[in-house]
């Protein structure tokens, strides 16, 4: 079919707005959902860590994290009464199948579960020389693989070790607070299937949380609470000696 | 001097995606797409919809906190296609033993064992049921006291 200046005319605007509907990507998943109405974190309960390892299977299976890679893992940390300084810390395979029985059951034994900080000041966001990675309006720190480089300075910029370049697709990769079933009302995959309870997802901004509660009648602490970075990663019952 | 000005406008408009910057220095876009991903999970809540026997078996024991899929696995796929997409059958010497094999750096109130000594190698579910794991005497069984 021949196109006149008339047809050309006629669809130019059409191809105009389809170009826009191109551009505006994928729409939202959740349409009810509210950035502005959410600042995630997380609580994490030492005192009730078992180090059963199924939060890390759990991410695993949630976000398709490659094998030997993690986006959270369990640490068991060893203290003895005269090197508070310098624990033992292990996690094989990030403790995915759980923990090997330890020799030494002297001085304190105890788990860690580890996952991004969400920092609001966070330096990983901070080096980016692209924009790729970002905190969200509702305090999550993500990252956008479609814009990112693969040039590793976040990697090296977190201070908590949370960040990895996956090997398929060769851009950096972190905890997302399984952010695909949070803005759908879940909550994230690790908490899900907690059998005790050590992870609870927290939003900050909602007032009936108990996470309030929790932090007005709880000693909590952060990680690294010395280099500010505004983590939203709340732990109870952390002793001094973790890292 | 001024076509190269143009050149770049026109470039920078070309290349630079348009939902940069709607929120900060980050593709707008990408908070949309990365919350658009499917779940693996699907929640207990769904599980205990269909499965309701053994939430009231749960009920009766110590498991009745310990989420489904805490044992079972991601099952997501299960919940949406429950007729053709079954969970596999777990083998209790190992699922067991992640929460319950002794370590000394478990909290002292959590019940544990040394399995190789408690079981001797068998399957756990030989003794306990794993949605009501305490064994009962036949007595209490037959209308005692829990």
């Amino acid at each position: 079919m021949d196109i006149t200046r008339r047809h050309m005319l006629l669809l130019l605007p059409a191809a105009a707005v389809a170009w826009k509907y191109v551009q505006a990507g994928t729409p939202e998943a959740a349409p009810n959902y509210k950035l502005s109405e959410h600042s995630w974190g997380m609580l994490i309960d030492i005192p009730k860590c078992i180090g059963c390892g199924s939060c890390v299977r759990a991410c695993a299976a949630e976000n398709d994290v490659p094998d030997g890679y993690f986006r959270t893992w369990v640490e068991r940390y060893h203290v003895t009464d005269y090197a508070i300084e310098r624990p033992q810390v292990e996690s094989p395979d990030g403790g995915k199948q759980g923990f090997p029985l330890n020799q030494d059951a002297s001085g304190k034994n105890f788990f860690v579960p580890k996952l991004c900080n969400h920092c609001a000041d966070s330096p990983c966001t901070q080096v980016c020389p692209v924009g790729a990675t970002f905190v969200s309006p509702d305090g999550v720190v993500l990252v956008d693989k479609n814009y990112c480089l693969g040039c590793r300075y976040c990697v090296q910029a977190c201070p908590y070790g949370c960040r990895f370049i996956n090997p398929k697709t060769n851009t950096a990769e972190k905890c997302t607070l399984c952010y695909h079933r949070i803005t759908k009302g879940l909550t994230t995959a690790c908490a899900e299937v907690c059998p005790t309870g050590a992870r609870q997802l927290a939003d900050l901004k909602n007032p009936k949380d108990p996470i309030h509660e929790f932090l007005r009648t709880h000693s909590v602490q952060v990680l690294k609470p010395h280099m500010a970075t505004g983590s939203k990663v709340f732990y109870n019952g952390m002793d001094g000696s973790v890292r | 001097m001024a076509v190269a000005l143009i050149a770049f406008v026109l470039l920078r408009a070309a290349v630079v995606p348009k939902s940069f910057g709607e929120y900060g220095h980050y593709r707008g876009n990408a908070i949309g797409e990365i919350a658009s991903r499917p779940i693996a999970h699907a929640g207990h809540d769904v599980c205990e919809g269909c499965h309701t026997d053994v939430v009231e078996k749960k009920r009766l024991g110590r498991h009745v906190v310990v989420p489904c899929e805490a044992c079972h696995g991601a099952l997501a796929k299960h919940a949406d296609d429950p007729g053709n997409i079954q969970p596999p059958k777990l083998d209790t010497a190992v699922v067991c033993a992640r929460c319950h094999e002794a370590n000394s750096a478990k909290p002292k109130g959590f019940p544990q064992v040394a399995t190789a000594e408690h079981s001797g190698g068998l399957a756990c579910d030989t003794c306990h049921q794993p949605h009501k794991p305490k064994i009962e005497t036949e007595e209490k069984a037959a209308g005692g006291k829990k």
